[in-house]
């Protein structure tokens, strides 16, 4: 009698152990997959906000560049105006270019091209960290997947109920192991 | 560790709470009168845990005068950039960020589990640590959140600090109580309960808190080596919290808007005495913080720097 009720304790165990294991490897299946996701969530992100970001950066310090070459090239006709009639349109000209010039700098008190190109490269930075940090975690948690599948007991109920080890993220172009060169020479075109 | 150190807690309470009920009601023998303190001080036990838990991180951060980070300031949004990068590592939703005014470099964290916690920094590391740097203190400061240090630091804390008030109205309550006792003079008997109140005091104000106390420093100590390693695996790049470890051990000044009773949860020792850079055998039961050389050394050993540290080595000289 006692023999059939250690039996029957042993069966249970087993059982128990079975859907503990089970259960914690569906959960890290899920959590994988999850992981796999976020990375899309952060290249979307990356797709959606940095030409957005440039163009803005771009258009505004063209705006920048656009007056002040207006105002040089204003200076530049007064300069070189002959005689008092054309020297005083040339003047006015000149006069309204730089009112456009002091409006530009009392709106922005400090010529902002250096901060916005500041901020889009810590934009830039971030965004790329974010990605890779986001590839990390998934291989990360990848690799806990795949060990709990292969580990000594857990591994013969993992087969038995279909699960795959997870593929770990790769660089498939050989091209993106290579040192990008860094070329800031000014007179490339 | 957190269960086992709030049944603990409760449980000596209630304890004194029925040794307070026997003084008072005597000991049961046929008729059991109704233990009103022992219930009283199980429910004042249980109710300060669950409220240690949920909200005593919030009183903590208002003390400390954090304001939270404003993404206008271009630090503070690389501050909460590096956040965001870290929390996407580890995994975890988002904490609140918030900025310290204080001249000393630290970083703290806090709260009960990882959906409701917070992060401070003080604006003096922000602006002397480099991003990398920044990302490996961040990183560290993570990591006890997801190996939920947090919760139990913080409820240590909130502990603590009512068993130093409970303690102290224990003592108002008994010294009143010994004097009655003389005026009166009932009868036989009380002056045999003078050693036991001696006792209750003694475990009261004396020993629980230090045994709290002790407990939290080893702990803590031990966490902080692991939060190293949980942040090193978190950005792969333990030379970056050397580099910072070492900025931030260079200043000697205190962190004026930490207090004392949450100074284990600070990623360096705020009071700025150096009781934690001893190695001996005192430190190591009482201090919070690991020593910070022998923390910049595993790290290094961690990066390949210098070769692999022997836990209770003497400091070699580099």
């Amino acid at each position: 009698m006692i023999i059939f009720y250690f039996f029957v304790a042993a069966v249970l165990l087993n059982v128990v152990w079975v859907v503990a294991k089970y259960n914690s490897l569906i959960t890290l299946r899920n959590v994988v997959t999850n992981g796999w996701k976020q990375i899309d969530v952060q290249l979307k992100r990356r797709h959606d906000l940095i030409p957005n970001l440039v163009n803005t950066v771009r258009g505004q310090m063209q705006f920048e560049q656009e007056t002040l070459e207006k105002v040089i090239q204003a200076r530049i006709a007064a300069v070189s105006a002959k005689g008092v009639a054309d020297a005083a349109a040339k003047e006015d000209v000149l006069s309204s270019a730089l009112t456009k010039l002091f409006a530009l700098v009392e709106n922005y008190p400090t010529l902002r091209s250096n901060e916005n190109v500041q901020q889009l490269q810590e934009e830039l930075t971030s965004t790329e960290n974010k990605i890779s940090f986001a590839r990390q975690f998934y291989n990360d948690i990848a690799t806990k997947f795949n060990i709990a599948q292969q580990l000594f007991p857990t591994n013969t109920i993992a087969s038995m109920f279909n699960f795959k080890t997870a593929e770990l993220f790769e660089i498939k172009i050989d091209a993106e192991r290579q040192v990008p060169t860094v070329d800031l020479s000014l007179n490339k075109k | 560790m957190t269960a086992i150190i709030v049944i603990l807690y409760i449980t000596v309470l209630a304890l004194m709470g029925f040794a307070i009920d026997v003084l008072l009601l005597g000991l049961p023998n046929d008729e059991v009168p109704l233990p009103v303190m022992t219930i009283l001080t199980f429910g004042t036990a249980t109710g300060l845990a669950i409220r240690g838990l949920y909200s005593g991180w919030i009183a903590v951060l208002k003390s400390t005068g954090a304001v939270a980070a404003n993404p206008k300031d271009p630090l503070q949004k690389q501050l909460l950039d590096v956040v965001e990068e870290m929390k996407i590592a580890a995994g975890l939703p988002m904490p609140k960020v918030y900025v310290i005014h204080d001249y000393d470099f630290n970083a703290l964290t806090m709260g009960s589990d990882p959906q409701h916690c917070a992060m401070a920094v003080t604006d003096s590391l922000l602006k002397e640590t480099t991003r990398e740097e920044l990302q490996g203190v961040i990183a560290h400061e993570m990591s006890h959140i997801r190996n939920y240090d947090i919760r139990l630091m913080t409820i240590i804390a909130s502990l603590v600090g009512e068993v130093v008030l409970i303690s102290d109205t224990l003592t108002g309550r008994l010294k009143g109580r010994i004097e009655s006792s003389v005026n009166c003079s009932t009868g036989g008997g009380w002056i045999f309960m003078i050693p036991l109140y001696i006792i209750i005091w003694l475990i009261g104000v004396v020993i629980v808190p230090v045994i709290l106390k002790v407990m939290a420093m080893g702990v803590s100590r031990n966490r902080e080596y692991l939060a190293d390693a949980s942040g090193a695996e978190l950005t792969r790049n333990p030379a970056s919290l050397a580099s910072a470890l070492r900025k931030i051990g260079c200043d000697r000044i205190p962190t004026f808007s930490i207090k004392r009773g949450t100074a284990h949860i600070c990623i360096v020792d705020p009071t700025g005495s150096g009781f934690n850079d001893k190695e001996g055998w005192i430190a190591e039961v009482f201090g919070t913080h690991p020593p910070l050389l022998k923390r910049i050394r595993n790290l290094e050993a961690m990066a390949y720097r210098i070769r692999p540290q022997l836990p209770y080595a003497p400091p070699t000289p580099n």
